[in-house]
């Protein structure tokens, strides 16, 4: 099985959407479409090039359906693979394979939702499981806060350094310009914040925001022609554990261990390698979680390591360098915005929060409770 | 060949009914399964085994959900000893004084109306 080939496909365009609060009456699929116009220009191709489709929304059962009729591309080769807020990394997967295989030669990966606007119950409806809706969890949060209680249990974890993930977050966001929050944010404030679910108070959760956005994908060949660097997609890795929480495996190791390692070999790097890291904070334990289930720190040692800034602008590791889903935009799904993010910090174009020299990122995915996770290693042309 | 005559979940809520927590076994992978299934994950195979717990556990994680509106209130994930593990809440104690590793017992609540019975837990210390 030859697999996917490091490097053979390359990010060449990467727009958002509008997002925080949009207009009113604007659809999952404006903003698709809004987000495609703008990554297009960004790469300077038009509509008529594009021949891939892939999106995923939670407000259209057939997206794919709904996107090919409002750009009338009824040739396009279309995946709408949907596992939750990872689907979008996955999507770069399986661009590169239908690149490399010819299916496509111009892929689009689309995101939209107005999630805001209509209300969370609206926009994603949770399906009824019988083995769990009956307790009431408060999902997806009271998924997270148990993989954080029994991360606490297992290794002492403390509520002050979940809250330093939230911290660290913020000081990113006040860099970006485009982040929905604007103000400072403390340890003491996410500790005092409006509790949620055990052990989490409102700023350990993400921000509920509308936004979309699109990505351009092409072949390594055709992407050297485009007029903005490109970005190459050295490697991909997907592992799918379960999809509620009680059939979780471990709480304390999420997937992101199999995903990771999958998408080192492939990029045949190692977590050293990496300059900047795009991980998917849906709650503050998740980027614990996966900076040591993807190898920068030992198993259990995710809370001592965030601590003191770490991960913050001026610590040693550019961690969600936009301001991440708790406070930049999380609009239903996230992962889109991972990749859009690490495609400017490679491209050099993020301004204050730019991090210097960065010519390697790491894109981690995460789909519903911790259950989909997906990672993407990228590189400019000197990483390759 | 037939078509089944009965469902995993419906099986699984006539136990219920009956007040008994009732999980399948595999046999051919020697591991309990749960949720209830038509195959076992870890074989294929679709010979499954319906056995009934004997109702203990020890509280795997934890969670006290603040509703907007309402009483705070407790939802664990629970390990049963027979060695599966369920969404369920520890009920007679205050949600905050659930923790992990406290054991705790099955029974049964019924809330009545449409609603299925629901397998919860009560404290079990020394048991």
């Amino acid at each position: 099985m030859q697999g996917l080939i490091r490097g053979s496909a390359a990010i060449i365009g990467a727009a958002e959407s509008d997002i925080g609060a949009v207009a009113a009456n604007m659809s999952a699929i404006d903003l698709m479409a809004q987000g495609i116009h703008r990554a297009l220009a960004d790469c300077g191709l038009r509509l008529s090039d594009v021949d891939g489709l892939y999106c995923a929304t939670t407000q259209g059962r057939t997206s794919a359906m709904s996107l090919c009729e409002y750009l009338n591309l009824p040739h396009a080769y279309t995946d709408s693979t949907i596992v939750g807020g990872s689907s979008f990394e996955i999507h770069v997967a399986h661009a590169q394979a239908a690149l490399a295989a010819g299916l496509c030669t111009v892929a689009v990966i689309a995101y939209g939702s107005t999630q805001r606007t209509v209300g969370r119950r609206q926009a994603s409806a949770r399906e009824y499981n019988p083995h769990e809706t009956p307790f009431r969890p408060f999902l997806p949060a009271s998924a997270y806060a148990m993989v954080a209680s029994r991360h606490m249990h297992e290794f002492g974890t403390t509520r002050e350094q979940l809250a330093e993930v939230a911290v660290a977050a913020r000081e990113w966001a006040l860099l970006n310009p485009a982040a929905w929050e604007k103000k400072p944010l403390s340890v003491t404030d996410v500790l005092a914040a409006r509790p949620i679910s055990d052990p989490f108070t409102v700023r350990d959760c993400c921000l509920i925001t509308d936004g979309g956005g699109a990505i351009v994908m092409t072949t390594a060949d055709r992407a050297r022609s485009t007029g903005k660097p490109p970005v190459y997609v050295l490697g991909c890795g997907q592992a799918i554990t379960h999809a509620s929480i009680s059939s979780m495996p471990d709480l304390t190791h999420s997937g992101a261990r199999e995903s990771g390692a999958a998408a080192y070999k492939m990029a045949r790097m190692q977590p050293s390698d990496m300059a900047v890291l795009e991980l998917y904070d849906a709650f503050t334990i998740n980027t614990i979680l996966f900076l040591e289930d993807l190898g920068f720190c030992a198993k259990g040692e995710g809370g001592p390591f965030v601590a003191g800034g770490r991960i913050a602008p001026k610590g040693s590791l550019p961690v969600n360098t936009n301001g991440g889903g708790l406070s930049y935009c999380h609009p239903g799904m996230y992962g889109l915005f991972l990749l859009i993010e690490a495609v400017r910090q490679l491209r050099k174009e993020c301004g204050d929060r730019q991090v210097p020299g960065a010519e390697t990122a790491l894109v981690h995915g995460n789909g519903g409770v911790l259950s989909a996770q997906a990672t993407v290693i990228l590189g400019t042309e000197a990483a390759l | 060949m037939p078509n089944a005559t009965s469902s995993p979940l419906g099986t699984y809520l006539d136990h219920l009914e009956k007040d008994e927590l009732a999980y399948q076994f595999s046999p051919e992978a020697n591991k309990a399964v749960f949720y209830p299934r038509v195959i076992c994950p870890y074989t294929g195979s679709d010979r499954l085994e319906w056995r009934i717990s004997k109702g203990l556990g020890t509280v795997y994680a934890t969670t006290v959900v603040h509703a907007q509106q309402g009483e705070t209130y407790n939802v664990a994930l629970v390990d049963v000893d027979e060695g599966f593990r369920m969404m369920s809440r520890v009920e007679d104690i205050a949600p905050t004084a659930v923790h992990i590793g406290m054991r705790v017992k099955f029974r049964v609540h019924r809330p009545g109306g449409e609603e299925p019975p629901m397998p919860v837990f009560a404290p079990a210390e020394g048991a």
